[in-house]
């Protein structure tokens, strides 16, 4: 427990110390806002378009942020630091998933005012709890899938391009639900998500954690 | 020495699909509403179930590979997704002409089973990438072994959110395959199905013999060059 916390200190210490991430994966929500605006030629969305524009983004910044996530361990030999070190290796896991969540939570809480700002169509107003409640739920898989799929191909030789690859069609789930989730929320007269797309959120999360902790330290062995 | 019980097999691979394809053409009855195009459905249910097959075996020798640590697991897990991958290929061609043909439209998004077939095809596509990026025998080994477990478990999931995600337009009550197949459709079926079975495991036996037998030769070759 000790060694996860030291590892996600010493992440949050270096991104308030670079600030790499996390304002680059903020500025990128901004920018792509501005885009869907011009390529889809609205200045206000609600329902199903709302709902797939933000997670869109969301899920396109995530990705920015999963690429980061092993570069110092892999530059800097933080790996074999770590391996020589008498932790159990699931700490590495468990560490990465935490720094991802906070990036994640940072960034949304940058991007999710600034998308009702500058896109949500007036009229819609969200319920706040249930809204939280699905980003909540969508950054736990985000950050674990994230973080197995940064593991994966941090040792690869092409791994700006292996990453997204390998993330994104594994998180084609979490878009479904979380889209689906939401768009009720954004509708015009605003209804309630359903429980069935936060219990498919709910039931990725718990495989991909159980997963993530069975196959994780394969990652590491060298 | 490699590929024992080839011949066999190979023997039977082929008695097997001339067979499926004799009662396709000549003995399976004509689809009331689809007529000709349905016959498309005995070569491409078939290959889907296989592919899919393939690549939930593909993950259990993954499994197999980090329990044991035998080299001869890898194989056969790359091997599996490898070919699986050709097949499903040729399932998303087949899906689209069979779609184009009965619905009018080269793809259609409100399929379930297309869809979840589609991305797990895109998830896939990036397992050589990812394998033949590692240079290091054993980290590649290891790395795709990972890759393939999380891939096999995707399945499933995938299936599930793809198909909650249409249930409410297209409700189903039944599998594709129809609970209401009359019973010479149904044998022709299962004979296309067994024959399809049997050409991913006469295809798998061949590449890995062909494997093993170039990886033995360049042993061979090395120890040649030393002497």
């Amino acid at each position: 427990m000790r060694a996860v916390g030291a590892l996600v200190r010493k992440d949050l210490l270096l991104e308030l110390r670079t600030k790499e991430t996390v304002p680059a994966m903020a500025l990128f929500a901004l920018v792509a806002y501005v885009l869907f605006h011009f390529a889809l030629h609205r200045n206000a969305l609600d329902g199903d378009l709302a709902a797939g524009v933000l997670w869109v983004t969301i899920l396109l910044a995530a990705v920015l942020g999963v690429n980061r996530l092993f570069v110092a361990e892999r530059e800097q030999g933080g790996f074999d630091g770590f391996l020589l070190a008498p932790v159990d290796r699931t700490a590495m896991l468990l560490a990465k998933v935490l720094a991802l969540l906070c990036f994640l939570v940072l960034v949304e809480v940058i991007a999710v005012p600034a998308f009702f700002l500058l896109l949500l169509g007036p009229s819609a107003g969200p319920a706040f709890p249930e809204l939280l409640a699905i980003l909540a739920l969508a950054d736990v898989g985000l950050a674990v899938v994230g973080t197995l799929a940064a593991g994966l191909a941090v040792q690869t030789r092409a791994r700006d391009l292996i990453g997204p690859l390998v993330t994104l069609p594994l998180l084609v789930p979490v878009v479904i639900a979380a889209a689906r989730s939401t768009a009720p929320l954004f509708s015009v007269p605003a209804g309630g998500a359903e429980a069935k797309w936060l219990a498919v959120l709910g039931l990725y999360d718990l495989v991909f954690v159980l997963l993530a902790y069975a196959v994780f330290d394969f990652l590491l062995e060298d | 020495m490699y590929g024992k019980g080839l011949r066999g097999l190979s023997i039977a691979t082929a008695a097997t699909l001339v067979t499926a394809f004799a009662l396709v053409f000549f003995y399976a009855p004509l689809d009331a509403d689809q007529g000709f195009v349905q016959k498309i459905f005995y070569v491409h249910v078939p290959m889907a179930i296989v592919a899919l097959g393939g690549f939930v075996f593909g993950g259990i020798c993954a499994i197999a590979y980090l329990r044991t640590r035998d080299r001869k697991w890898d194989l056969r897990s790359y091997v599996a997704i490898h070919l699986s991958l050709i097949l499903g290929l040729g399932v998303l061609v087949t899906g689209s002409i069979w779609a184009r043909a009965s619905w009018g439209h080269w793809w259609v998004w409100d399929e379930p089973t297309l869809v979840s077939f589609l991305i797990i095809f895109l998830l896939y596509a990036c397992y050589q990438p990812l394998r033949f990026s590692i240079e290091d025998p054993d980290r590649q080994a290891r790395y795709a072994a990972v890759f393939a477990i999380l891939a096999g478990a995707f399945v499933p999931l995938n299936f599930l959110a793809v198909r909650l995600a249409q249930s409410l337009t297209h409700p189903r009550v039944l599998g594709t395959t129809g609970g209401d197949m009359p019973g010479s459709m149904r044998l022709t079926f299962l004979i296309a199905l067994a024959g399809m079975v049997l050409l991913f495991v006469t295809l798998w036996k061949y590449e890995i013999a062909a494997k093993q037998a170039r990886m033995r030769l360049k042993a061979l070759r090395r120890r040649l060059l030393e002497a």
